[in-house]
């Protein structure tokens, strides 16, 4: 009965299925554990496991094409289809890396600023979260993306909660109202696609959507979407929640969110544009880059000067986050190919520099139980070699070449310019030297400060802390310096979006 | 070892020095009073040594006409870190890294006996910014230029800042603000252009752009990203850094904002001129006469701010602004041998202006003096700096039997051949200028008596008459490069022969050898 070829042939075909049930079965098992260790092990297993299953499907794809997997047996487009293409197994690879790097981060409670008797549910509801942010990549249905994308927003709710002191509460209350209003709108936008065409299927909606793209239903949907999907990426001006939420999440929170949940409603929205509704409509017809490039330019230089007036380092780097989720949709925007796969390897290079950038933050609260960057005064000393890791993602962050900065700065650069947007080539580049202000302001109260006076002397973060934080920060150089992968793949992913095949 | 293995090696050298100088200098003491450290220096002083003999090495091979090159990896489709020397390159890489030695000889003196502190700090970063220089003078295309364009802001950063004092923070903040404003907007703005009209990056013998049909009009554009683009190069008004950067200890000064740094700049102007534009399409179009009148500005301008400056650094500062402009000059001209003349200041200049900035550092620690007005009869107590700052200042100054001369010839040849008059005239006067801000401060060591003077801190000092000269490891290297500045006006034809195949189209040569 059991043959082990068999089995594992059988396992391999159900890789887009295991890509979402590994972190969802894992996440009630932590909580039947109820203890902090079993449940810290289970969820550096389950992560694990997701990054080899991602990987895999992104060896397949790349190799053999799309993936298209049937859920439960029922064919699409009347049962949910879960379609792996190089785009979303792209996505894959990210989530799933960064949840692998992020969770081992600090020993059992170290760091987690969470109630030891609780930290089982904390791990239960980093898994969901995981889940959540998988599912909404690996599905091929519309309505699938919103059932995962609540999972993982209600998760989200709950870790932000996590965060010390009253204001966390605030915070997560707040993402929970926006969290919402943004969900019920992707819903809405959904529903009237439904009554329009009768099916829930993406590349099904494609196809039918063809005939009916004048109707009024249509585009009442696609600004439905597409508002509800800014508020989930934190789209200039959409953006109000994202502060408060990095800000006082603990700070392993806010580093597995900044580097993976905008990223994913970046990956939805171009979803949506490119595989629902198509290049000639969203940019043809309509004329969304309008409205986007604006938007986008905005988010680059009013998240920038934001982030240079700030005193707390998690609210510096969360609005950088906005500045450069600008970026991205100004790629989208550009609807070129160059443009298109600078803004798609910003998703991968960014959530490799904020994720480190931000556990860089927590091995500093870890130490010092402070974000302010006044407090940070005379770390350079003090924890030479966790500063030397800011160091390094701040240059990514600036786009020095040889970080994967330049590289999605590059791709953008020259999007620009193919398009003939001149202008918005020099903008790029001048909302960069925004980022050396606020980078530098930084660094220079690090090194050239003294410690406050009164402070206790700080030692530096343990190995458990440090290794995870060096291999993003690491990362950021290495695929700086060797692009031609993670390019490669953002290049193919674009070409997908932009032939249209879904 | 093949030549590309020996590329390899000459970028290693200093690299592999940096981490050395880190270890040994993290592991071994200090000297508790000085802040030296035998074992550190000696470390320094090797990699220092094995990079010279490195890029020695490959000298022969260049001026045989081979152009070595180095793939070292694919950085971006389509994108390698590709390294090829050519002529230019090669002298950028022997003037870095042979004033390397002295320098580094030089700042261990200096150092200790200024009392700094963390000096491994600064040698590991010193080490970092010669890399950085070597692989931008053996980068074959831009992207690689650009790459390490950059490593040499940052790593340089540091060594200003070094005395972490407000007033070095915010000298800091100016030198960051203006390189990498102008690098990473316009530079950077110039290179993805390139790269979207031409399809490529490489330096090319003749140029790129003509091939690829880019209109003169668009090239007199591309030209000011690059030129202005170029913040090292300071062409005003992207000079500020550069009197800023002299809060650095005087080792930095010498070697990296007399040297390294600033040649950094106009060498990637005259390669881009005579590689990526092609001297003869410049010519042709005339895209480059409004950067003759630039730089001319700047070149009379910061001189007669250097006469100015009572502060001998800040007075040298600009003396290099104005000497900078020379070379951008030179490549302005789109002529041969103002291109020829260009390069050859790279090199003549630097061994002047290193000399001087060591005497600069020689009396500031061991006559405690910084302003020019203090130094009456400095001659007497300080024969051998005094002497040393003689030469140098002859050779800056451009008058014979000093290397600077021949530069001055070529460049003047070239405005001739260009038809610009105007512009042989702007040289003359510079030089004068030059003898007026330069020759005051050899007089008064010289011919006038010393007389009481205030310090920066205000404290009354009687005239000094006793012996204040330092020791054998400053004045060594000051007396070599002065020795240096002597040796390459008999030296020039040799020069003159190994640049001349950059020019490679057969006018332009034709335009030098008549």
């Amino acid at each position: 009965m059991s043959d082990p070829v068999v089995v594992q042939a059988a396992l391999t075909d159900h890789l887009p299925v295991l890509q979402v049930i590994v972190p969802l079965l894992a996440a009630p098992v932590c909580v039947i554990f109820k203890e902090r260790r079993a449940s810290r092990a289970l969820a550096i297993a389950a992560s694990w496991l997701c990054l080899y299953i991602s990987v895999s499907l992104l060896g397949t794809v790349l190799d053999h094409g799309a993936i298209s997997y049937a859920l439960g047996g029922w064919a699409a487009p009347y049962g949910i289809e879960y379609r792996v293409d190089v785009v979303n197994a792209y996505v894959l690879v990210i989530v799933s890396a960064v949840a692998a790097v992020v969770m081992p981060f600090g020993r059992s409670e170290e760091g987690l600023d969470v109630d030891p008797s609780r930290v089982h549910l904390y791990y239960a509801a980093l898994l969901l979260c995981l889940c959540g942010l998988l599912g909404m990549a690996v599905t091929g249905d519309a309505f699938n993306i919103f059932v995962f994308l609540e999972i993982s927003s209600l998760a989200s709710y709950t870790l932000i909660a996590t965060g010390k002191g009253r204001r966390a509460l605030r915070a997560a209350y707040s993402y929970l109202v926006m969290g919402t209003i943004g969900g019920t709108f992707y819903l809405i936008g959904i529903g009237l696609l439904y009554q329009v065409t009768g099916t829930l299927n993406i590349g099904d909606l494609a196809v039918r959507l063809e005939p009916v793209m004048q109707s009024r239903e249509v585009v009442v949907a696609f600004a439905f979407l597409v508002v509800g999907l800014g508020i989930k990426l934190a789209l200039f001006p959409l953006h109000q929640w994202l502060p408060n939420a990095y800000t006082y999440a603990p700070a392993k929170v806010s580093a597995f969110l900044a580097a993976t949940a905008t990223k994913v409603g970046v990956y939805v929205l171009l979803r949506v544009l490119f595989g629902i509704f198509g290049v000639a409509f969203v940019f043809g017809q309509l004329e969304l880059h309008k409205l986007l490039v604006p938007l986008s330019l905005a988010a680059m230089f009013i998240g920038s000067i934001a982030a240079i007036a700030q005193t707390n380092i998690k609210r510096l780097l969360a609005y950088s986050s906005i500045a450069q989720i600008g970026y991205m949709t100004l790629g989208i925007a550009m609807a070129n190919v160059s443009g298109l796969t600078g803004g798609i390897v910003h998703l991968f290079n960014h959530a490799m520099m904020k994720g480190g950038l931000f556990l860089v933050v927590a091995c500093v609260v870890a130490r010092t139980g402070s974000a302010r960057i006044e407090d940070m005064a005379g770390l350079g000393k003090q924890m030479p070699v966790t500063m030397a890791a800011f160091v390094v993602g701040g240059l990514s962050l600036i786009g020095v070449p040889a970080t994967v900065g330049f590289v999605s700065k590059w791709y953008l650069v020259q999007g620009a310019l193919q398009r003939g947007w001149n202008w918005a080539a020099v903008l790029i580049l001048l909302s960069s030297l925004l980022a050396v202000v606020y980078v530098w302001r930084v660094l220079e109260v690090v090194y050239f400060r003294d410690r406050p006076a009164g402070a206790p002397d700080v030692t530096e973060v343990g190995a458990a802390m440090r290794i995870p934080t060096w291999i993003l920060i690491g990362a950021s150089v290495v695929f700086g310096l060797q692009a031609n992968l993670t390019v490669g793949v953002a290049e193919k992913a674009a070409l997908v979006l932009l032939g249209g095949a879904g | 070892m093949t030549a590309s293995d020996a590329i390899l090696l000459a970028l290693a050298c200093p690299l592999i020095g940096a981490v050395l100088v880190g270890l040994v200098g993290a592991f071994t003491p200090e000297d508790p009073e000085t802040g030296g450290n035998d074992n550190r220096e000696g470390v320094t002083l090797a990699a220092a040594a094995a990079t010279f003999a490195v890029v020695l090495g490959l000298l022969p091979v260049v001026a045989d006409g081979s152009r070595p090159e180095l793939l070292l990896m694919e950085v971006l489709p389509g994108i390698p870190m590709l390294f090829r020397i050519e002529p230019l390159g090669m002298l950028y890489a022997l003037v870095a890294s042979g004033l390397w030695i002295p320098t580094s000889l030089y700042a261990f003196g200096y150092m200790r006996g200024h009392h700094e502190t963390n000096q491994t700090r600064f040698f590991v970063c010193f080490a970092l910014a010669i890399f950085a220089a070597l692989g931008i003078a053996f980068a074959g295309n831009l992207f690689t230029l650009f790459l390490f364009y950059e490593v040499l802001t940052f790593s340089t950063y540091p060594l200003v800042t070094h005395s972490g004092t407000p007033e070095a923070v915010k000298a800091g903040r100016v030198y960051l603000g203006v390189l990498v404003f102008t690098s990473v907007t316009l530079l950077l703005l110039g290179i993805v252009t390139t790269w979207h009209l031409t399809g490529t990056m490489e330096f090319m013998p003749g140029g790129i752009l003509e091939p690829a049909g880019v209109s003169g009009r668009t090239a007199m554009g591309l030209l000011g990203l690059f030129a202005f683009g170029t913040g090292k190069a300071a062409l005003m008004p992207f000079h500020r850094w550069l009197p800023n950067a002299m809060v650095a200890p005087t080792p930095v000064s010498a070697l990296l904002h007399a040297v390294a740094v600033v040649k950094a700049g106009v060498f990637t102007i005259l390669k881009v001129v005579v590689y990526i534009f092609g001297i003869d399409f410049l010519a042709d179009t005339g895209a480059s006469q409004w950067l003759c009148w630039a730089a001319a500005f700047t070149l009379l301008s910061s001189s007669v701010v250097a006469l100015t400056k009572d502060n001998l650094k800040a007075r040298l500062a600009y003396s290099t602004i104005s000497q900078l402009a020379y070379i951008v000059l030179g490549a302005a001209l789109a002529t041969g041998a103002g291109a020829l003349g260009g390069g050859m200041h790279i090199a003549m200049h630097a061994v002047g202006k290193i000399t001087l900035f060591f005497c600069a550092g020689s009396i500031i620690v061991f006559a405690h003096k910084t302003e020019i007005s203090t130094m009456d009869g400095l001659g007497r107590r300080m024969p051998i700096t005094m002497g040393a700052f003689f030469i140098g200042a002859l050779s800056i100054i451009g008058l014979p039997p000093m290397g600077g001369s021949w530069s001055k010839w070529y460049l003047a040849l070239g405005a001739a051949e260009a038809d610009q008059i105007a512009f042989t005239f702007v040289l003359m006067i510079s030089s004068l200028l030059s003898i007026g801000y330069l020759m005051p401060v050899v007089a008064r060591a010289f011919f006038l008596p010393p007389k009481p003077w205030t310090d920066a801190h205000g404290h009354e000092h009687p005239a000094q008459t006793e012996r204040a000269e330092a020791p054998w490891l400053v004045t060594g290297p000051l007396v070599a490069t002065a020795v240096g500045c002597v040796l390459l006006f008999f030296y020039a034809p040799e020069l003159r022969e190994l640049l001349l195949p950059m020019l490679d189209t057969a006018a332009a040569t034709a335009e030098v050898v008549r």
